[in-house]
């Protein structure tokens, strides 16, 4: 019987193969940021009931290895489309520029606050970034100005009025695109606020740097995973720790969790959306032009993304938890959108 | 040495006796230990049988609300121009009707009060957006229904369905006391009534102050004293912020008789009920009350006689479903319009971001699909590696080399082999991304250590006298091989085999790199489609931000083990089949 055995799977291993070499690709294929994968497959289930092609197939794998997929070439093989929780860096453009993707259409989707959440339980707290970095930096300037392993082990040790809680907060762990934007729009910025970091910003800007890339590992920060489920649950348990993550989970979970005000805003839809809430960031898709028209259905799917009833205000991605972008801004990507107009790479963050 | 004992014993050698007490005690302690040791054993058993207990209760508890599904049946107009403005019955006409319109419109007729735009999409917002898709469904398939009045269940929106599984406030009724004068103007009402039919609920909202005062105070005491010489300006605006809090609310609470206006970011909500109608109150004094009507009355009301008051425990802050929501909710469920149904939907759809709309199936038949491919491949490839290797390959350094590395080969991370597999599959062999081919291959790949290791133990267990007896009387070495060891191992096979498949099934790092770990709505109809598994699909539902997606989480587990049940029960039925003794 192991013969006929071998005899079959050989067969079917020839079958298989030979099926697998198929030249032309008839779904659309996106990759990219976790953060951006709600939004993106609510387009694309969308697309799918109403504009006549395949539901497009999403994946999620991260906002770079999102773009390194993306920028790896033209052609079936590669992705149409990818998500991003940041703007495409001048290096990654650089490499797609390498690959033959020259034309990319980029469409800022909408936003994404960074929210620090705590249980409802607890009084209402607020917060400067500078407070939050010193609850979170792994060294921070001691009484001198110079840098000290972070003694902070209760709020109130950081300012008096604040309560006399032991600082524990729950985030993401290093391999999460929501753990850069903690680094870039919260613990830069609030580093700055200080004013001996300031100074050595100026003097040592090496060390600045390694001051908010580091955060403190004697377990006042619990890595939670990549989970934000499993963080609201455990903020729920325990009415002192705060957790990290974006405003579309503490919308989700309003009945459970509660936002911290940081430097005097609270995380809000508006305040959002105008970026007066200091930790926000915009969220792009980058669609590869030279796919529009061989990959049925990708130039709708651009079209879909940007159209007023998705990401307009009271579109169904608002109420997928996305802070809609302003009318002119939403404005200008469908012009975009309509007219395949493909980004210069100026300007981009390095 | 077996036979020393049949000497007798030697003289001047002790000799035991059994009888002594000494001896009876050892005997005694022995069995003791033996005793202690099927206790330990028991125990461990029983441990390990509550933690699947406790593990699996929780599962099935969180899991059932994803096998059933709430639906509101309406009567609806089947509007012949609505759906087929032709008339000739063509089914892309049928397709391209106006379903959600008639669906809308039926919905919307049980709430005629519901005219402001916010509050319209509020209402509209319970229905599910794939009610329309089911209808159109129900009328391809019976096109003889266009233009008739039908009674047909509309499926509720993910927040209306966890409100009727009990997910949105803990809801108590009270009966209210004496008669009501109504005033209805517009949308505002008015109620009063002699002997103050309000006092216990306004006893009642007092009494709610009081404990947020309570509250309040608590928190109050909790602040840190303020620092000689510090800085403490911060700390005392809080604590006189806080103190006024307290001393206000003390002050409303303490004073019996005064109205009440409701902050319904912090207090309970109040309904009041009657003739079909509900009336939010919005200032409750103890002889009248002023409210909103949330929905209004069947019949033109100035006086009620009888009238019930439901309060809602959670703050309207604090939940997804407004009282407005939750009003017109439970305003159908008293019409006897709501239904609890067994949710077909989650093993009959694919993937979808609308938690009521979305199924196990594309998964479902992702993994089996996925599965199927790893047993072609890894099976006759594992059996006939363990078979060369066991009996024909001869015994030098080269083989040693190689059983070392399948040894190693089973301990190798998960997540390598999906690497392999984007490098070997993907990329050099161009097979489809996302494929449940690639997925079983790579899994294959996975598993194949396992079943190569476990059919050789098989067949090392079976016993040389029967490969002996075959080659006795002429058989080949294949031969003997093959008629005779190979049916005997079968079983021991088997059991590897079942052992790798369950863990492929469980696997999801692996399919990480090779692209199923996707949001993919279209069941997958052949090893080349883009499909998904179970495991995948499980993570991927847990990780989105929806209340709703949780017990679908849960279910899809409850999916899982039972898919596990089924092939290890297939597998245990085919081992019996070919079970042979010797």
């Amino acid at each position: 019987m192991g013969s006929k055995f071998l005899g079959v799977s050989a067969i079917a291993l020839a079958m298989a193969l030979s099926a697998g070499v198929a030249s032309a690709r008839d779904q659309i294929r996106i990759v990219g940021s976790s953060t951006v994968y709600p939004f993106t497959t609510a387009v694309a289930e969308q697309l799918g009931k109403t504009g006549g092609v395949k539901t497009p197939v999403v994946e999620s794998t991260g906002t770079g290895g999102g773009m390194k997929m993306f920028c790896e070439g033209v052609g079936v093989n590669f992705a149409d489309a990818t998500n991003a929780s940041r703007r495409m860096k001048a290096g990654e453009f650089a490499n797609c520029q390498k690959n033959g993707v020259k034309d990319i259409i980029e469409l800022m989707v909408g936003y994404d606050g960074l929210t620090l959440s705590h249980s409802k339980k607890s009084a209402p707290m607020k917060l400067t970034r500078a407070q939050v970095f010193l609850a979170l930096a792994k060294n921070v300037p001691g009484p001198d100005g110079k840098l000290i392993p972070n003694p902070y082990k209760t709020w109130n040790q950081i300012d008096p009025s604040l309560p006399n809680k032991p600082i524990e907060i729950l985030g993401p762990p290093p391999t999460s695109g929501t753990r850069d934007s903690l680094h870039e729009l919260v613990m830069e910025p609030g580093a700055e606020q200080i004013p001996a970091l300031k100074a050595l910003k100026a003097s040592d800007r090496k060390a600045f740097d390694a001051a908010w890339k580091t955060i403190r590992e004697d377990g006042a920060y619990v890595e939670a995973g990549e989970n934000d489920n499993v963080i609201v649950q455990k903020l729920e348990a325990n009415p002192n720790a705060f957790g990290v993550f974006g405003f579309s989970f503490l919308e989700e979970n309003a009945a459970k969790i509660q936002g911290v005000t940081i430097d005097g805003v609270v995380p809000e839809m508006d305040s959002i959306s105008s970026l007066k809430y200091g930790p926000s960031r915009e969220l792009f898709v980058y669609v590869k032009k030279a796919h529009v028209g061989v990959v049925p259905g990708l130039d709708k799917f651009a079209q879909e993304y940007v159209s007023d009833r998705a990401a307009a205000e009271g579109g169904y991605l608002e109420k997928k938890g996305l802070v809609p972008v302003p009318k002119a801004k939403l404005a200008t990507s469908k012009a975009n959108v309509a007219a395949l107009k493909s980004m210069t790479g100026e300007g981009l963050p390095k | 040495m077996t036979d020393t004992s049949m000497t007798p014993p030697a003289p001047g050698i002790r000799t035991f006796d059994y009888g002594s007490d000494e001896a009876q005690a050892r005997v005694k302690r022995r069995y003791q230990t033996e005793a202690r040791f099927k206790l330990y054993g028991l125990l461990a058993v029983l441990f390990a049988g509550a933690f699947v207990f406790i593990l699996l209760a929780d599962i099935v508890r969180k899991g059932m609300p994803a096998f059933f599904e709430h639906r509101v049946v309406l009567t609806l107009d089947l509007d012949a121009s609505l759906i087929d403005p032709t008339g000739r019955r063509e089914i892309d006409a049928l397709r391209n009707g106006d379903y959600n319109k008639i669906v809308m419109d039926a919905w919307r007729a049980n709430f005629p009060e519901v005219t402001q735009r916010a509050e319209r999409r509020r209402l509209e917002a319970l229905v599910s957006s794939g009610a329309a898709d089911d209808l159109r469904a129900a009328v391809i398939r019976d096109p003889a229904l266009i233009g008739q009045k039908i009674r047909f269940p509309i499926l509720l929106s993910d927040d209306a369905d966890l409100h009727f599984k009990g997910l949105s406030s803990r809801i108590s009724s009270a009966p209210g006391t004496g008669a009501l004068d109504v005033k209805i103007n517009g949308r505002e009402v008015e109620l009063s009534g002699s002997g103050q039919p309000f006092a216990a609920i306004l006893a009642d909202v007092k009494a709610g102050l009081m404990q947020d005062a309570e509250r309040i105070g608590a928190e109050l005491a909790r602040l840190p004293a303020s620092q000689q010489g510090g800085n403490n300006a911060a700390l005392d605006a809080r604590r006189i912020e806080l103190a006024q809090r307290v001393a206000e609310l003390r002050r409303r609470a303490g004073d019996v008789g005064s109205a009440e206006t409701i902050d319904f970011s912090s207090m309970p909500s109040r309904i009041v009920r009657a003739e079909g109608a509900s009336i939010r109150l919005q200032e409750i004094g103890a002889s009248s009350a002023k409210g909103f009507l949330l929905v209004a009355p069947q019949r033109e009301i100035s006086r009620i006689d009888s009238w019930t008051v439901a309060t809602f425990a959670t703050p309207e802050s604090n939940r997804k479903a407004s009282d407005a929501d939750i009003a017109w909710l439970e305003t159908l469920n008293g019409r006897g319009a709501i239904e609890k149904a067994f949710s077909t939907r989650f093993f009959t759809s694919g993937d979808s971001r609308e938690p009521e709309l979305a199924g196990i199936r594309g998964a479902l038949i992702g993994s089996a699909l996925t599965l199927l491919v790893t047993l072609m491949v890894c099976l006759p490839l594992g059996v006939g590696a363990a078979v060369y290797l066991e009996e024909f390959a001869p015994k030098n350094r080269f083989t040693d080399i190689l059983e070392v590395n399948i040894n190693n080969l089973a301990a190798v991370p998960s997540i390598v082999f999906g690497l392999l597999g984007l490098a070997m599959f993907l990329n050099f062999f161009g097979l489809p991304r996302s494929a449940p081919l690639v997925g079983g291959l790579v899994l294959a790949l996975l598993v194949l250590p396992t079943i190569i290791i476990a059919s050789r133990a098989a067949l090392k267990a079976v016993p040389p006298s029967i490969k002996e007896a075959a080659l006795g009387v002429g058989a080949s070495h294949q031969q003997a091989i093959f008629h005779h060891v190979l049916p005997l191992a079968m079983p021991g096979i088997m059991t590897g085999t079942i052992i790798g498949m369950a863990h492929a099934l469980g696997e999801t790092a692996p399919l990480l790199m090779i692209g199923m770990v996707a949001f993919i709505v279209d069941i997958p109809q052949a090893i080349t489609d883009p499909g998904t598994v179970l495991p995948v699909q499980i993570y991927l539902w847990s990780d989105l931000p929806e209340v709703a997606f949780q017990a679908k989480t849960a279910g899809a587990i409850l999916v899982l083990l039972g898919f596990l049940f089924v092939m290890n029960g297939a597998a245990i039925l085919l081992r019996r089949r070919f079970e042979r003794r010797w």
